[in-house]
């Protein structure tokens, strides 16, 4: 029984030294890509270009293929690269994004890149999660909204905006404070729990800034808090998490989401006329953000990865799923941005100054926000 | 000896299972609950579980989980009666293998089913609208603490079902007519006979209820988005937060809690089920 157990023993460890033999020598040669902090630290693009190749995989993680037209993005760097994008728990928050590089540090599973929420990029920083890269365009990229050691960068963003169908909604609602019309009787919806969704709870505070006037809804949430207590008294606020299914079944006609995640509720039936429209009384702005993880398994794709999203063609991707990507106004200013697809992104109300949230103003809001949700 | 060995082979998969599902997740639960954010050792996560938004959760869900039982409870137990004393085998048949289905219907479709027949713009909705009846008239909505309860009312009915009807049939025709020959009315029987019986039973089972509900977590998150504090539902928000960055700590003494609750549930459960083991032997 004992000899039996040993010998089975003696078997795994040389499986285990067999297998760490060919990961031994991908590590050294694909070292100087991990420390690289740009293409030309590892020779240039092209000599990137080779190393990602040979590493032949990324990891990447909670991006759906609906969100921002990641699916095409994933699909197009493939091809163009030759690299398997391994696309893990396409539905995973910011939060379990954090969560996934912390747990599976040292596996071949630990993603290589991330997309996360503007606070959970700076937690990621602190916590020394990240690695810092800066792509070949970055300067195109505003100096707010990039870490000036370039451990994450905001990628694209857009602006809350509400959707409805017009096949349910005959008078369009213009205005946050349009819907709180009693003819929007068990309408309105929001796309999850804002004391858990990052949209949801922008929503919430976007409607604060409509509430508030401006920018004191920002720094006060509690504007917005009060316009969802109306709102439910009114019985026109549905607390349903709205998805695609739910507009199909004209339970959640409007609802606040991301501009461009509003294409998903227009379904696959065609009996959904789904139309968006960036409020008049509060145009509030966000950002994703992108980092590499620090010692993740596929270094030198993960750099590819980047210059690909922050090359003309990806952020032309981005923009074909209409978000606004970061370098949207330089690349409008050398007219390479996608005519058709720009034309397509809802119209901002001109008299309006989009609000930005910062992250302490956001932090703010959350914590008065996670009590009072449940008890509006 | 080699038998007794045997024996406890035998509990080796279902122990391991234990062991590794059961055991180490609570003792994971239990140390991170009791760690801040960066490791250290506290008690403010437990301090934040029994305060303000948090306790409302917890009694939230133990309230609605009393009052989803103790309907079911009653519901179910007349619905038993009624199809056990019936003689047409097949009605008995069709209203076990139903009860087994609905019992286990759960989570977002459940959710999903009730939004399509008893939302705003539900089927059920629209008919009755049509009929005159305005179920969105008045302040009633399905996305409330009493629309929720309704909702539980489906998968809790049909397991109280399941689980009395072989109750009831336990009650043997031998008894009846021993009390019967030694000159007991009907009322007799059931006071001292059958209630006596039951009663661990039901209790038992009325406890098993409770925790199924005090559980179930997908249904009420996709029909409430958080509107109703119920501690699952916060466990998920703390965890998955787009928004909270610091929150896993509070969800784990949270879990705790719910643990705890459980746990003493489950303890009464085990102890009326040992007397009634006594009956059935």
């Amino acid at each position: 029984m004992k000899s039996i157990f040993k010998r089975a023993l003696a078997v795994v460890f040389a499986l285990a030294l067999v297998a760490t033999i060919p990961v031994a020598t991908s590590q050294a040669a694909t070292k100087s890509a991990a420390k690289a902090t740009s293409a030309a630290d590892v020779g240039g693009l092209a000599e990137l270009i080779k190393m990602a190749k040979k590493e032949g995989e990324l990891n990447t993680i909670a991006l759906p293929d609906y969100w921002a037209n990641y699916g095409n993005v994933i699909k197009r760097f493939s091809e163009k690269y030759g690299i398997k994008v391994n696309s893990y728990d396409p539905e995973a928050s910011s939060a379990e994004e954090l969560v996934a590089v912390r747990t599976l540090k040292g596996q071949d599973r630990m993603p290589d890149v991330l997309d996360v929420g503007l606070q959970f990029a700076v937690q990621g920083a602190q916590e020394g999660l990240l690695a810092p890269y800066k792509v070949s365009t970055w300067n195109d990229i505003p100096n707010a909204a990039k870490d000036p050691k370039g451990l994450w960068y905001s990628d694209y963003g857009g602006y809350i905006a509400i959707g409805y169908d017009a096949n349910v909604v005959k008078t369009p609602p213009k205005s946050f404070a349009d819907l709180l019309n009693p003819i929007y009787k068990n309408q309105v919806a929001l796309n999850g729990n804002p004391t858990s969704s990052n949209s949801a709870f922008l929503s919430v505070l976007a409607t604060s800034v409509a509430a508030g006037k401006g920018v004191r809804g920002a720094n006060n949430i509690q504007f917005g808090l009060e316009y969802w207590k109306q709102l439910k008294a009114n019985g026109n606020f549905v607390p349903v998490a709205a998805t695609p299914a739910t507009v199909e079944a004209g339970q959640t006609p409007i609802l606040l989401d991301w501009d461009y995640l509003h294409a998903k509720y227009k379904g696959q039936s065609g009996r959904v006329d789904w139309k968006v429209v960036v409020p008049s009384d509060a145009v509030l702005g966000g950002f994703y953000a992108q980092a590499i993880v620090k010692n993740s398994p596929h270094p030198a794709a993960a750099r590819l990865w980047q210059e690909f999203l922050y090359s003309d063609e990806g952020q032309n991707l981005w923009l074909e799923g209409g978000a606004r990507p970061i370098r949207l106004d330089a690349m409008v200013k050398s007219n390479k941005h996608n005519k058709t697809a720009f034309a397509n992104l809802p119209a901002v109300p001109k008299s309006a100054k989009p609000i930005f949230p910062s992250l302490q103003q956001q932090l703010l809001a959350r914590a008065t926000l996670t009590p009072a949700w449940p008890n509006l | 000896m080699m038998q007794r060995t045997g024996r406890y082979l035998g509990l080796m998969p279902i122990g391991v299972l234990l062991i590794v599902f059961l055991g180490l997740p609570i003792i994971a639960i239990l140390r991170f609950s009791l760690q801040d954010a960066k490791g250290g050792f506290t008690l403010t996560n437990f301090r934040t579980a029994m305060t303000g938004v948090y306790l409302d959760g917890i009694l939230l869900s133990i309230n609605l989980s009393l009052l989803s039982a103790l309907i079911s409870v009653v519901v179910g137990l007349l619905f038993a009666f009624g199809v056990a004393r019936s003689r047409i085998k097949l009605l008995k048949n069709l209203v076990s293998t139903a009860a087994g289905v609905f019992a286990n219907t759960g989570g977002v479709p459940l959710a999903f089913m009730f939004i399509a027949s008893l939302g705003t713009y539900g089927m059920l909705t629209v008919w009755l609208r049509q009929v005159g009846i305005d179920v969105y008239g008045g302040d009633w909505t399905l996305y409330s603490f009493s629309g929720l309860l309704i909702v539980y009312l489906y998968f809790q009915v049909p397991l109280m079902i399941l689980v009395s009807l072989p109750m009831i049939e336990g009650i043997k025709v031998e008894w009846r007519e021993a009390s019967q020959t030694l000159g007991s009315s009907s009322g007799y029987f059931l006071r001292r006979v059958i209630v006596p019986v039951l009663a661990p039973q039901v209790l038992a089972t009325y406890l098993l209820l409770f925790t199924n509900s005090f559980a179930a977590y997908a249904t009420a998150a996709a029909l409430t988005s958080g509107s109703i504090a119920l501690v699952p539902v916060q466990i998920a928000s703390l965890i998955a937060s787009n928004v909270q960055v610091d929150g896993a700590n509070i969800a784990m003494a949270l879990g705790v809690c719910m643990v705890a609750i459980v746990a003493i549930a489950m303890s009464i459960y085990i102890s009326l089920e040992r007397k009634v083991a006594k009956w059935r032997s």
